[in-house]
């Protein structure tokens, strides 16, 4: 049970294969195999697939299944994406060193006060945890203290997604209704249109999901670990042992919304913009789709589960974009029904077949 | 010797059905005591009041004659001391035999404490003398859920056990087991008591012949008798309860 199993290790030595080719192929290499498009598409699975990790932390170990996970995402790239859109100052259409062009265009005299601070990078990098953390704790005391479980808690997660996304729709909100925030020019002085800086991103979301592994895996190999389980498995029986259930979900929850936060916080400067549509109730059920497809409670599965979707996306809304949502509609019933260990659940078991036969058979059992 | 455990005029109601209708029982330190009852006498409910599950709608509930026990929850309760089998045994079916009793080793709770946590030698040892006791040494290495019905029974009784508490609360720990594991447990509860306090809900008449102890019966959430196990089925309400109808 140590920190890197034999999964984890074979998909963080693909991940750093990954990391090493992607930006060597586009940067580096006569005649740019790599072309730059797909430096920024990989980047944003990347992005996806630490969404995925820490949704699997909640639904996969602790059975919080949650149906508004992309908010914590969403609210992760807004936080970046605000910073992003200070640090265009004067180039902007209207030229306004202080407002963003959006507020210029709403006739706003003066910066909200929500926007202070956001000048700092640091200060972003602070509030992309801090803001879905915080929105996590709220949500969390209340919800797992009254002892909302199950179908209940799911649903009042996706109200909390789609109350979100009609509030960031409104201009009034100030942060840029539906047009969202856009236009970004660079960060910390590097272009975002360039190469480099894009191969920078892909690496940093590398590493972050790397990072959103290792961390989820120390938690989860941990007494704690075992105990998020055991509320999964029988919640009763330990809140009889004296555990207090609520502050351990808290706990989970809110280092998921964190995590989910940096996610998107990658994903915006790598997309170029971050609008409400990110808060959509279908977006975050394609998230629980990914997992499930992976593997649930396997983290490395989430990962691979996201970047299959994602791939899957790309490919087929670019060749029948018409017949996407059935297909993914398609995906989730054959998994749930024929692979409920998900993908990764079928590798290992074909795996575990084919070595010498266990003359026990436990290994048959799995 | 000193009191344990006491309720004082307690009631509790759902939707007007009165499941507790002014219960007073008082239990001893190191008492081993055998709940009997009709199906819904209050035997479960009873526990849910002690073990702060439910909240009563009246009376007083007293841990060691200082601690009210309607202001705790579950796991305020399971802290103080009070250590409880359910009916269908509950175990950590994705977990190993032995991580189930790691995981009720008497421990700090907090998150904290918990997420770094390492186990020591001395749970080591502990750990094995309880499968020791509950006779599952031998599967240790197990999942949970692939124990037979009767083992998982056994496996809950040393989560129990593990916990290390003054009073075990057991619901009709024999249910579903053969003859020769009933008289097993029944001879194991009577060891722990003594140590500890023991409060065992049952059905199974033979099998509370066997524990040998101070019998209540209760009867629509009251105490309808009390006393030994000859002297209740003595008596006429009694009879009239278990056999009248």
């Amino acid at each position: 049970m140590g920190l890197i199993d034999r999964r984890m290790g074979i998909f963080l030595t693909g991940l750093f294969i990954l990391t090493v080719a992607v930006p060597a192929g586009n940067l580096w290499m006569e005649g740019q195999p790599v072309p730059s498009y797909i430096v920024s598409l990989l980047g944003k699975y990347l992005c996806y697939a630490l969404l995925a990790v820490a949704l699997d932390l909640v639904w996969g170990f602790t059975g919080i299944l949650s149906l508004g996970h992309g908010a914590f995402f969403a609210l992760g790239g807004y936080a970046m994406g605000m910073h992003l859109m200070r640090e265009i100052g004067d180039r902007g259409v209207y030229a306004n060193p202080e407002l963003p062009d959006f507020m210029v265009f709403l006739n706003y005299q003066e910066l909200p006060w929500f926007w202070y601070g956001f000048d700092q990078f640091w200060f972003a990098c602070l509030m992309v945890l801090l803001v879905p953390g915080a929105l996590a704790f709220v949500f969390g005391w209340f919800a797992f203290r009254s002892r909302v479980t199950g179908v209940y808690l799911s649903i009042i997660t996706q109200a909390m997604t789609y109350a979100l996304m009609l509030a960031f729709f409104r201009n009034e909100m100030g942060f840029g209704g539906n047009n969202g925030l856009t236009d970004f020019k660079d960060v910390l002085g590097f272009d975002l249109q360039s190469d480099s800086t894009r191969a920078g991103l892909f690496v940093l979301s590398a590493i972050a999901l790397a990072g959103g592994l290792l961390l989820a895996r120390a938690i989860t190999t941990s007494k704690l670990g075992q105990v998020l389980v055991c509320i999964r498995d029988a919640e009763d029986r330990t809140r009889f042992l004296g555990y207090r259930v609520e502050g351990y979900k808290l706990f989970v929850w809110v280092v998921s919304a964190m995590m989910a936060g940096v996610a998107g916080a990658l994903y915006t400067p790598q997309v170029g913009i971050i609008n409400p549509g990110e808060f959509s109730p279908a977006n975050s059920i394609e998230i629980v789709i990914w997992v499930a497809l992976g593997g649930r409670g396997t983290l490395v599965g989430a990962a691979i589960g996201a970047i299959i979707v994602a791939a899957a996306k790309t490919l087929l809304t670019g060749w029948f974009p018409e017949i996407w949502l059935f297909a993914l509609g398609a995906l989730f019933i054959f998994v749930t029904i024929f692979m409920p260990k998900g993908v990764l659940g079928v590798i290992e078991g074909a795996l575990a077949k084919r070595p010498k036969p266990q003359p026990d058979g436990k290994e048959a059992e799995v | 010797m000193s009191i344990q455990l006491s309720l004082d005029g307690v009631n509790r109601s759902f939707d007007g059905f009165k499941a507790i209708n002014d219960l007073s029982l008082t239990v001893e330190k190191g008492e081993l005591r055998a709940i009997i009852g009709p199906n819904g006498a209050g035997k479960t409910t009873m526990m849910d009041i002690i073990t702060g599950k439910t909240r009563p709608d009246e009376g007083e509930v007293l841990w060691n004659q200082t601690v009210d026990l309607t202001r705790t929850d579950e796991a305020g309760s399971a802290r103080l001391g009070i250590g409880r089998k359910f009916q269908k045994p509950t175990v950590f079916e994705t977990h190993t035999v032995e991580d189930n009793i790691a995981l009720s080793l008497k421990d700090d709770r907090s998150v904290w404490a918990t997420l770094f946590d390492r186990k020591t030698a001395e749970q080591e040892a502990r750990i094995s003398e309880v499968l020791e006791l509950v006779k599952l040494d031998g599967d240790r290495a197990r999942l949970a859920a692939d124990l037979s019905h009767g083992q998982k029974q056994w496996l809950e009784i040393g989560m129990l056990l593990a916990q290390d508490p003054e009073l075990l609360l057991v619901d009709e720990p024999a249910a579903g087991m053969t003859d020769a594991e009933t008289m097993r447990t029944a001879e194991l509860l009577r060891d722990i008591a003594g140590q500890h306090t023991v409060i065992v809900v049952e059905h199974d008449m033979e099998f509370v012949r066997a524990l040998d102890c101070r019998v209540t019966v209760l009867h629509q959430g009251h105490v309808l008798a009390e006393g030994s196990l000859d002297h209740v089925s003595a008596n006429e309400q009694v009879i009239e309860v278990y056999l009248g109808r």
